[in-house]
């Protein structure tokens, strides 16, 4: 458990150092303008337009960051060849993996929780206070913080056997097939083929269905999150995680490094 | 030596690598090794670029796998990633995280051994000021050089006091002081009673560290032992140092065959031809100065397998899929 923590506390450092997060602190002052400019021009909805257009942003740099770093957390060290001393130590594959994996959702959820501080500071400077109603809004960060892990470790995945470029591809294609997953099982009535219909009822229960995970609209206008539901986006999350990492792990505990 | 437990043991080991569009062919880079490398000796393995130094050493390591055969260290098998705890290496051309700083790679390699905090502090220091980077400690590795990244590699191959270290291409990237700097540290390493295997193409460096060599041409050991005996293994002839009156040996046919520098001739002659050689000299009144045996050297050995194997230096394409 110990390597595991050393690979994502360095992987964290590394995001750090490489500035990464620094893009939380413009994002924080972005809302901050943004909140004032938006205050003055609709009123009455003002607070729901800047959750509805924070949890957005925030839910788009935190995808930004998972696919573009992530699909470089493994590529970048077999290339730059910083791995070869590393797998020298007494340290598996597989907890490289996982403990770079660790690492950038470490680095995302610090980077999430900034820009989440941020957004209600925004509120705070609209509404001039905060009520129950607002929790909401942190359930929404947690789900989008769920759905971004969801996201690296599928970049970790395909990062493992194929270039950047291609794993951004196909990390990007996943991620937006599974935002139409509802769709993909509700066929029934359209003019596609029976059989067509159950092999994308099929793939439906592959993809990751992210659909679950957007609560944006109840955290916007203060409407409650049904417990189950954070069970059961939580338990699906880990779940749907631990066998995308362990898949990344049977190809990488096989590849021959260059 | 006398023959104890192997530190090394590579049995029949064999890698191909896929080439080609969609792979389809292979090529060979290390065709059947087997060789051992015994506890406690400093082992070169020589050979030119391209021959399987880096191969075998990255299927020791557990970086690449083997086609077939096998291979353990210390009596473990290669894939077993806990026998690293005994093991350092040091990959060619090293290169580590660019944001860290030397210090901090090196207290982040510690961590995979249990090494409290205070330890790793303690070894980090110990390990800095044992490559020369005592003052460099603490500035980021993208400002490093070459030769001061070959010695972050080599701290942090020894940094947790291994009883087998395997470094590939130490010497590469230094200059003459650092390269010294490398060979007292090997030195110092084998007096240890530690096992280091070493790749380099630098023969004067295997000569002067090793116990034994071994060279390997396109992807085939071709000899294994000490680097005298690999030089002994053929004996090229006699050369004959003497000195001897021109006006009285002029048209001495013998006189024609020798080089002349100075007042004395040098004769070179098959071993065969050595007393029949004397008799003419000493017929002609001439001073024998030596008599000695003509060795090739190590380079002139390695040349010459490499002359012999050139199409084979690189690696062979073997077969389709």
């Amino acid at each position: 458990m110990s390597r595991i923590f050393s690979v994502a506390l360095n992987t964290f450092r590394e995001a750090v150092r490489d500035r990464v997060l620094y893009n939380l602190v413009f994002f924080a002052l972005l809302m901050m303008v943004a909140a004032i400019f938006v205050g003055q021009i609709s009123l009455g909805i003002e607070s729901t337009i800047i959750v509805s257009l924070g949890l957005s942003a925030i839910s788009i740099i935190g995808l930004l960051i998972a696919v573009f770093i992530g699909v470089g957390l493994v590529s970048k060290e077999i290339d730059k060849r910083t791995l070869y001393a590393l797998l020298a130590k007494p340290v598996r594959r597989w907890e490289f993996l996982v403990g770079k994996f660790g690492g950038l959702v470490l680095t995302l959820t610090v980077n999430t929780g900034a820009m989440a501080a941020g957004l209600f500071l925004s509120l705070l400077f609209v509404k001039h206070s905060l009520d129950g109603s607002d929790a909401t809004i942190l359930i929404a960060v947690y789900f989008i913080l769920l759905k971004i892990a969801i996201v690296v470790a599928l970049a970790l995945l395909f990062s493992c056997f194929t270039s950047q470029l291609l794993a951004i591809l196909f990390t990007t294609g996943l991620y937006v097939a599974g935002l139409f997953v509802h769709e993909m099982r509700n066929l029934s009535g359209s003019k596609v083929s029976p059989a067509v219909q159950v092999i994308f009822s099929w793939i439906s229960y592959i993809l990751p269905n992210f659909e679950n995970f957007n609560v944006m609209a109840a955290a916007a206008h203060g409407k409650a999150v049904p417990g189950i539901l954070i069970l059961q986006n939580t338990a699906y999350a880990v779940i749907y995680c631990a066998i995308v990492l362990a898949a990344a792990s049977v190809v990488f505990s096989r590849r021959n490094l260059k | 030596m006398p023959m104890t437990a192997a530190a090394i043991q590579i049995e029949n080991l064999t890698k191909d690598y896929p080439t080609g569009f969609l792979h389809m062919k292979t090529k060979r880079s290390l065709e059947s090794l087997t060789m051992r490398v015994e506890e406690g000796e400093a082992f070169g393995f020589l050979g030119p670029n391209g021959a399987g130094k880096s191969t075998t050493i990255k299927l020791l390591m557990g970086i690449i796998f083997p086609t077939s055969g096998s291979a353990r260290i210390l009596g473990r098998p290669i894939s077993d990633v806990e026998m690293h705890k005994d093991i350092g290496y040091l990959p060619e051309q090293p290169y580590f995280y660019d944001y860290l700083t030397a210090a901090e790679v090196l207290d982040y390699f510690a961590r995979f051994y249990n090494f409290s905090a205070g330890e790793r502090k303690i070894r980090v220091e110990k390990m800095l000021k044992k490559v020369g980077l005592e003052t460099a400690g603490k500035i980021q590795l993208r400002k490093y050089s070459k030769g001061m990244l070959q010695r972050v590699g080599l701290a942090q191959a020894i940094l947790h006091d291994p009883k087998v270290v395997i470094l590939d291409e130490p010497m590469s990237g230094l200059d003459p002081v650092g390269r010294r700097e490398v060979r007292d540290i090997i030195l110092e390493l084998k007096s240890e009673g530690k096992t280091v295997l070493f790749s380099t193409h630098i023969l004067t460096d295997a000569e002067m560290l090793c116990d034994r060599v071994g060279v390997i041409v396109g992807g085939k050991l071709q000899g294994v032992g000490r680097p005298d005996e690999i030089v002994g293994l053929k004996v090229q002839g006699m050369e004959i140092l003497f000195e001897a009156d021109a006006a009285n040996a002029k048209n001495a046919p013998i006189l024609a065959k020798a080089a002349k520098s100075g007042s004395r001739y040098s004769l070179r002659v098959p071993e065969e031809s050595l007393y029949s050689a004397l008799e003419e000299l000493k017929a002609l009144g001439a001073k024998i100065a030596s008599v000695a045996q003509i060795k090739p050297t190590l380079e002139e050995y390695f040349m010459h397998l490499v002359t012999k194997d050139r199409a084979q230096a690189t690696a062979i394409e073997v077969h389709g899929k």
